[in-house]
Order: C-alpha cells, then structure tokens, then sequence
C-alpha cells in the first residue's frame, strides 16, 4: 500500500454560482509525479488550486498526510506545499535573489528573519535552477525561460515535500521546457519531491509523468500509467482529436501524433 | 547539469552574521535611514535653536545631550522642543503609515491622504471644533483635549469603514483605493459642509487645523502621539514580515503560508491608526505619506518602501518643512509647505528614475 500524501474527497469546487469540479476523488502518492491534462476548462488548475488550498472546497475535504488541509494552519501546510502559480506577477525593481529568499517565509518568524539556513536553502534553489549566474539581475528584465526558472527557484527555496505547479512550461520555448521538465524529474529522483502539475503537451506529459490524470468537465475519466491512459478513445473521448499514439522513440512512453482533417483518408 | 554545493552565500549579497543568525547587509537600506537621521538631528537642532531669542546649533545640541545651563535648558526643554518633537514623531508615523499602505494595496497612490483616512480624522476634529465650540456642547479643557481625541476616532471610522466597504471575499488593492476615494470626497464634503454650517469663529479654527500645524503644540500633547506611536510601531514593523509576500499575487502569497486576508487586514489598521494619531496631534500634514515612501525607495534602492527610511525621512520632511515656513513665511501652515517640498522632488525623482511607479 502506497503512502498517499495528498488527497481529494468527494470534492466540489466552483466560483461564485458556478460549479466546476463535482465530487472529485484523487490520490497523490507519495514521490510520484503526477500531471493533470485535459482540455482548456476542464478544472484541471481549479483542481490544483484546491489541492494547493488556495480554493476551499464547497463540500468534500482535501487532506495533506491524512489531514484536512484547510484545519492546519497554513504556514505550516507551506512548509510541506510548494506551489506555483499560473502567471505570478513580482513587484518591479525585484532581483531574482529576493524572489527566490521570499520562498523562505514560512520559516521565518518576525524575530528571526534571516538564518544561516535560509542562505543556504536559497543558494541551493538558485544553483539547482542554474539561477546563481543571474543571481543580482532584476526579475522584470529576465527571458521568459529565466523568468520561470527563477519563480520555480523560489517555491524551491520553500524546501517542501510537495511541489504543485500550474502549467510551469507555457510561454517556454521547447528547450526551456525540457530544461523544467528535466529539473522536475531530478528533485524527483534526487531529493524523492512529490509533484502534481498541470501540463498541456501530452507528450512531454506522458514522458515525465509516473501518473497521467485526464480530466474533463471537471470529472478525472482516467488515470494511471501514460501508456494505459494516452490512448486513442481517450484523445478522442476527452479532446476529440483524431490522433494516432505511437511509442515515443527516445522514451518508450505514448507519443500522441494529431490526424489533422485535411490529412484525414477518404473513407 | 551543475553540482551543488551544500551551502554558502547567496550570489551578489552581502551577509552579516552573528551566531546562528545573519541578515542580508544591503549598504543601502542602512545608509538611507542613517543619513537621513544624521540631517534629521541637524535640521531639529536648528528648528529648536530658531525662536525670540537665538541660539546657535552646537548649544542646542550640547543641550539636547544634557551639557546645557539653566536658561539653555528652560528655553530649549520647556519651551521648544515639543515642537520639533512632535514634528519628528508625527512625520515618522506618516512616513511609515505611507510605506504600509503603498506596499499592502500594491498600489503608490494609496496615501492615507487620498483613502480617506486623514480626511475621516479631518470630519472628527472639525465636527468637535464646530458643533462643541461657540455652540457649547462642549467647552474649555473638554474640547482642547477633545480635538486629538475626535481626530483619532474619525480616522479609525474611516479606516474601518474603508476595510468594510472594499472587502468582497477579500481585498482587491485597487478596488481599495477606488472605494478610498470616494471616501475621501465624501469626508472633504463634511468637513466643508461643517465649515459652512459653523459659527465663524469656530470655522477659523477648525481651518487652522485642518491645514496641519505645528503651533502652540506643548508636552501635554506629547504626552499621547509618544505612548501611541510607542505601541503601534513596534507592532507593525513586528507584522511587517509578511509585506514582501504580499507585494506577489494573492495565490503566491497564500502558497508560502501567508494568511493574507488576516495579515493586510492588520497591516491596514495599524497604518490606519498612525495616521489617526498623526493627524490628532498635528492635524493632517498631506503629502508626508504619499512621497516619503516613495523618495526612500529609489534612494534605498529597493523594490518595496523601506519601513525605516521612510520613517526617517517622513520626520525629516515635517521638520525641514516646519522650519522653511517660520523661516520664509511665518504665517503659513507647515501642511502647505510639505506638499510644496515634497512634490517637486518626487517627480525630479520620477523623472530621473525614468521607471514606473511602483509600490
């Protein structure tokens, strides 16, 4: 039995009248890496906000090792829950070395606000991202890529368990998603990191994923291993695409290839 | 892929350490406020030595420190140094209420001047000087002391009321200083509508207040902004660790374990209540809190108002400005004058910086 260390029951999630996820269960285990994808709208970043609480569930619970995450009391919750938000803004004139030492508050106290150890965790965050070359330059003036680097080298510097990101690699040029992506998989393998994330590129997700979760309509049709989930009635089921899925030739792992209409055989 | 190394500094900073703790050392942040109070002792001296009879700057401050003779001391302790004092002290609170605000809401224009909370302390005072003066509800000792006590209040109400009415499942800085302002007018409007309605008398009075003055303030209103200021600073420079959180987006804040509608909430009304007293001992000096945070952030260089320097630099502002007044212009109310000087170097400072505004 697999040590489950995040966890959603029965959980309906909405905004104002609108209910977008209805009676959800999901179960993270512990050092997996685990990415949601489904079509745009289908709840998948709700779910993430829920699991992350930052969106209180309107019945069910989420529970963080077994208890309900919105009775711990928060600081202590993001000593084990990184997370990363879809499009975090900084204020203006931020260097990336105060980005990434602001992941250490919740270890601080208004007491002691900067220890030995907190220097240490940022340094580590700063080096692991390969973020310490541009350690003193200002967020606002990074690349894209850099950018994202350095917002992931913050949640790093948190040093949690758990690490839950909303679609890290949108706006990234493929080289700089594979780098997220290769780094993910490292402080997985590394440092046992539990992820959950939200990813649109099937590929790269069946790749890095130990537990795909398809989603739509704010319901999971499948989860499991990539290779029993990426298959051609689900593309068709939850995306309605038309793609055949082949076996990636680097990975082994499920490589979804489109039948756009104008390719399509004449039947 | 890199090693890493299993400790050591952060690249580019600077580090102090004492034991196990150690703060990042920016020369900068500790220049501004060091400096500025070096100036700031300066100028107070000189403010304190100007009066009906002279005394040169160096006595002063021989006396300040206690080596001063017996006519030195009355002059300087009985008579003068209440003054300045509560110019240091009340700047100070402006400054730092000012750096709370702009860095919680997120937004630079969020002064107290223009959230209506220096005009709610404004209806306060001016409705005690108006309906409780030549009308007598109240009268004598009862409605001096009243004054810094209706000031207080009002500003409070208004914060309060500014939390209450911007709150829709939290708070959106933006709706915040939206709601702010209408606050403000609606406050503006009563205290001018009170104005209208009150005796003539009473009305010159509450305008001499409401223009922010330094004059005729003694130790026995001292007394009250000293013991306020000296409970609520300590508080809020305790919960202003969370303000760098708060400076990100709400989610990102959450994430690192910020309660965030607890923690500006707090953050709000302690700035609220700095104001409220301020502006009960001196009436409401505008411009002190909107500029000073913003003129200690580009000479700190930071990305967020530094708390220090903009207290030092609120209190430098009142006292410079207090002083330039009994120097050029007698008549003039130190509130005209802080505008006067702080605007034109805030926007030389916006223009040099040729960057956005930013809180």
């Amino acid at each position: 039995m697999n040590n489950v260390r995040l966890q959603a029951d029965g959980v309906r999630l909405g905004y104002g009248d609108r209910v977008v996820v209805d009676d959800l269960d999901l179960d993270v285990v512990d050092g997996s890496v685990t990415v949601i994808i489904g079509p745009n709208g289908c709840g998948k970043s709700t779910l993430l906000r829920a699991l992350g609480r930052l969106l209180n569930p309107r019945s069910g619970a989420v529970l963080l090792d077994g208890k309900r995450i919105d009775k711990v009391a928060t600081k202590e919750v993001a000593k084990v829950v990184g997370l990363l938000p879809q499009t975090p803004s900084a204020p203006e004139g931020l260097t990336v070395a105060d980005l990434v030492s602001r992941g250490r508050q919740p270890h601080q106290h208004w007491y002691r606000q900067w220890s030995a150890g907190d220097e240490d965790a940022v340094t580590r965050a700063l080096e692991l991202t390969g973020m310490d070359a541009h350690a003193e330059r200002v967020v606002d003036e990074l690349s894209g890529g850099q950018r994202q680097r350095a917002w992931i080298s913050m949640t790093l510097a948190q040093d949690t368990s758990l690490l839950l990101l909303d679609e890290p690699i949108t706006y990234l040029d493929l080289a700089h998603q594979v780098d997220v992506l290769d780094l993910v998989h490292r402080l997985h393998t590394e440092r046992g990191t539990t992820v959950v994330m939200v990813l649109h590129d099937l590929n790269l997700a069946a790749r890095y994923a130990d537990t795909l979760v398809a989603m739509r309509d704010g319901r999971i049709v499948a989860q499991g291993p990539p290779p029993e989930v990426l298959t051609e009635q689900l593309l068709s089921d939850v995306f309605e695409l038309d793609a055949k899925v082949l076996p990636d030739p680097v990975a082994g792992t499920p490589l979804v290839v489109p039948v756009s209409a104008h390719l399509r055989p004449e039947r | 892929m890199r090693t890493v190394r299993d400790s050591g500094p952060v690249p580019g900073r600077r580090v102090l350490k004492l034991g196990p703790l150690a703060w990042t050392f920016r020369p900068r942040i500790v220049l501004v406020p060091v400096v500025g109070a070096v100036l700031l002792v300066l100028v107070a001296a000189v403010n304190i030595g100007k009066g009906s009879s002279h005394i040169e700057v160096l006595d002063v401050l021989r006396t300040l420190f206690g080596g001063g003779d017996r006519r030195e001391n009355g002059i300087i302790f009985d008579l003068r140094l209440p003054r300045t004092l509560a110019g240091v002290l009340v700047g100070a609170a402006f400054g730092l209420a000012g750096a709370i605000f702009q860095t919680v809401t997120r937004n630079p224009l969020a002064s107290p001047d223009i959230l209506g909370i220096t005009w709610g302390a404004g209806v306060g005072a001016v409705a005690l000087i108006v309906l409780g003066g030549t009308r007598g509800q109240v009268s004598g000792v009862v409605a001096e002391l009243g004054v810094p006590l209706a000031a207080l209040a009002g500003g409070i109400v208004a914060g309060l009321l500014l939390y209450a009415l911007s709150w829709r499942r939290g708070i959106d800085g933006y709706r915040l200083v939206l709601v702010g302002i209408g606050l403000s007018a609606v406050s503006y409007n009563v205290v001018y509508w009170l104005l209208t309605v009150g005796d003539v008398d009473d009305a010159t009075r509450a305008t001499t207040w409401l223009v922010g003055n330094l004059n005729g303030v003694g130790w026995e209103s001292i007394g009250p902004v000293a013991l306020a200021l000296a409970l609520l600073v300590p508080a809020t420079l305790m919960c202003a660790h969370t303000m760098g959180g708060l400076q990100f987006g709400d989610d990102t804040a959450r994430g690192l374990g910020i309660r965030v509608d607890a923690a500006r909430a707090t953050l709000l009304l302690l700035a609220a209540a700095l104001v409220a007293v301020a502006t009960a001992a001196a009436g409401p000096i505008t411009f002190v809190a909107l500029a000073t945070p913003q003129i200690a952030l580009r000479l700190a260089r930071t990305p967020q108002p530094p708390l220090a320097g903009s207290m030092v630099l609120g209190a430098l502002l009142v006292v410079g400005a207090d002083l330039a007044v009994r120097t050029f212009a007698p008549n003039l109310p130190v509130g005209v004058l802080t505008s006067v000087l702080g605007a034109p170097y805030l926007i030389y400072l916006f223009v040099r910086s040729r960057k956005g505004v930013r809180a």
